[in-house]
């Protein structure tokens, strides 16, 4: 008893050391009222390191940034245990906790192979629900991490997490515009470990995650006009998939991947197309005068929602495909401007951009239920766009402006929760959430 | 004679202060104001001595190519918000614009339509695609061959001017006539 006392003292001085790695910029910006309390021992070093990944701070930046969490100070844990043996129920609900997760790690000598072992508890019902041992290299502590809070999440919401997921956008840099350069860029998607895929001088727009996970459809201007293309975001391997006259913008690929929707010029005015990727055919979808431009698939890969300002202002249409391509459906009549649409996985709530009235300029990120037409408005900033859904549905992200620079904000669908990416250099936007990535 | 003098007076004059206006507002415009010299009096603030200058300078220019000279100097011409027909201000220069074309064949032009950050990206686009394509069928009208002629957008991609409200967004929509 006296040396298990021992052990919790140190445990607690060991926490107050660790808490100075606690920082990555993530900042949450809006949370939820009654969040879920969570409890996030430090991992304990059995053997190896020291780590330059702290495990147990990224699955508590996490839970806490998607907002429905709230995680313990580690100051105010009475213990440190790391396996099962050492969990004292007791000591959690004392500390009004619902949720435990404790872990350690193992590094063979002169190895670069890690072993995380965590186990997941419910304080009130005292039981285990989740426990395994993950095997990486040291370098995969992040993704480890990110792994766990998947579990977390998924077993106290009933959600898949996303923190696995990644997120692609667009990066401009410069002073004027002869000096701009343009990025494609990829990171975690907490903004976490940046990486370029592609710099240009001239600019780079409307990055589209394909299906699977392993290639990106954008548009470039780096020969002056503005061609699409498709990139193996792993290798790097790039190619030339238009070269119509005119625009040549906004790739989304279809629910299987077999094709890129896109918008084409090359007839006199924007209309929307699809082009199959295995035969090269190309289909047009919509004959206006008007602009049409920025479709998106519906959940059932049949029919295409797209803006069209054919009324005189944006509007959002859909459209089946293979109908007569004048068999347009209107589906919001009450804003001044709506674009950008795309449907959530349910088919019924249409993710948007929506300018109110003519009176008041400011674009923000708004649902419509078409069925009871219902809008629930997610934003309060002035240029919100380019929503962008995670892959398991719960939340947004989309560029806004922050002091006068483009910055990428993520807000939950009911709108209770919002937090904001770790700014780099320049203007980001554009962000494009990947799906489910194995 | 006298009359149309006046006229040429008050054109020059005209167009003197749209250059100094310019000037003041604008910072990224500076390349071409310094490109063309002291020949047409630009640079002068005084119209008579610009007159005067213009005409000892280049004896045999009638004043209907000083006024064409001056026309084509401007490249840059802005649009109001929502809106993708040119000022109708501006249709005398893009008919002088126009008739340099067609009188001169092998030249060819690119135009490039360019809209402010409020509205989505892609819609952007679409919109200076349109504005860039009212002055191309203006000089198509006007006797212009298609095919001298490269359209394109950058939509907001490329502002003039960074930053929100009306000051830069007024300089970012725009089309700007690029000699290729």
């Amino acid at each position: 008893m006296k040396l298990r006392t021992f052990f919790l003292l140190s445990g607690i001085i060991f926490c107050f050391t660790l808490q100075s790695y606690a920082e990555l910029s993530i900042q949450i910006t809006q949370g939820i009222d009654n969040p879920i309390p969570v409890a996030v021992v430090p991992f304990t070093n059995e053997s190896g390191g020291p780590f330059s990944q702290d495990v147990a701070q990224i699955v508590t930046n996490d839970l806490e940034q998607v907002g429905e969490f709230i995680a313990l100070s580690r100051s105010n844990m009475l213990s440190m245990p790391s396996e099962e043996q050492e969990v004292f129920y007791r000591d959690w609900r004392l500390l009004a906790q619902d949720y435990l997760l404790i872990g350690k790690i193992n590094q063979q000598p002169g190895s670069q192979l890690v072993q995380v072992q965590y186990e997941f508890f419910d304080i009130n019902r005292e039981m285990k629900l989740a426990g395994e041992v993950l095997t990486g290299s040291v370098t995969q502590l992040r993704d480890i991490g990110h792994t766990i809070s998947n579990v977390v999440f998924e077993q106290v919401t009933g959600i898949p997490g996303a923190f696995t997921s990644q997120i692609l956008y667009i990066v401009s840099e410069g002073a004027g515009p002869a000096t701009t350069l343009f990025r494609l860029e990829k990171a975690d998607y907490d903004g976490a470990r940046p990486q370029i895929l592609l710099e240009s001088a001239e600019p780079i727009m409307s990055p589209s995650w394909s299906p699977n996970g392993q290639d990106v459809a954008y548009v470039s201007f780096e020969t002056d006009l503005p061609r699409i293309y498709i990139q193996n975001i792993a290798t790097g391997q790039r190619r030339q998939i238009t070269n119509y006259p005119n625009i040549n913008s906004s790739p989304v690929w279809s629910p299987d991947g077999s094709k890129l929707a896109m918008v084409l010029s090359k007839d006199g005015s924007p209309d929307i197309y699809v082009q199959d990727l295995n035969s090269n055919e190309l289909m047009r979808v919509t004959d206006h005068p008007a602009i049409d431009t920025e479709p998106s698939w519906t959940p059932d890969g049949r029919h295409l929602v797209f803006m069209s300002d054919r009324t005189g202002q944006p509007q959002i249409y859909q459209i089946e495909l293979g109908a007569n391509s004048y068999n347009v459906e209107r589906l919001t009549y009450d804003c001044f401007q709506c674009a950008k649409a795309r449907f959530l996985p349910d088919g019924v709530n249409l993710v948007h951009v929506r300018r109110e009235t003519r009176q008041s300029p400011t674009y923000q990120i708004s649902i419509l239920n078409i069925e009871t037409l219902r809008v629930i408005t997610l934003t309060d900033t002035a240029l919100d766009e380019s929503p962008s859904l995670a892959p398991n549905g719960s939340m947004i992200m989309y560029a806004t402006k922050f002091n006068g620079r483009g910055v990428l904000d993520a807000v939950s669908i009911d709108g209770r929760v919002k937090f904001r990416l770790p700014s780099s250099q320049g203007d980001v936007r554009e962000p494009s959430w990947s799906p489910f990535l194995n | 004679m006298g009359n149309q003098r006046n006229q040429f007076f008050k054109v020059s004059l005209l167009v003197i202060s749209l250059f100094a206006l310019g000037a003041c507002s604008s910072t990224s415009e500076t390349e071409e104001e310094s490109s063309p010299g002291s020949e047409s009096g630009a640079t002068s603030s005084n119209s008579g001595s610009a007159s005067s200058n213009a005409g000892s300078s280049s004896g045999q220019l009638t004043q209907e190519e000083i006024r064409a000279q001056n026309a084509l100097r401007q490249t840059v011409f802005y649009f109001d918000f929502d809106v993708a027909e040119f000022k109708p201000a501006d249709r005398e220069t893009l008919t002088y614009h126009a008739r340099d074309l067609a009188a001169n064949p092998s030249k060819r032009l690119r135009l490039e339509g360019h809209a402010d950050e409020r509205g989505t990206r892609e819609y952007n686009l679409a919109l200076g695609e349109r504005r860039a394509n009212g002055i191309l069928n203006y000089f198509i009208v006007n006797g212009v061959a298609r095919s001298q002629i490269e359209v394109v957008s950058y939509g907001e991609e490329r502002p003039q001017q960074s930053g929100q409200g009306e000051q830069a967004y007024s300089r970012n929509r725009r089309v700007e006539v690029v000699t290729q």
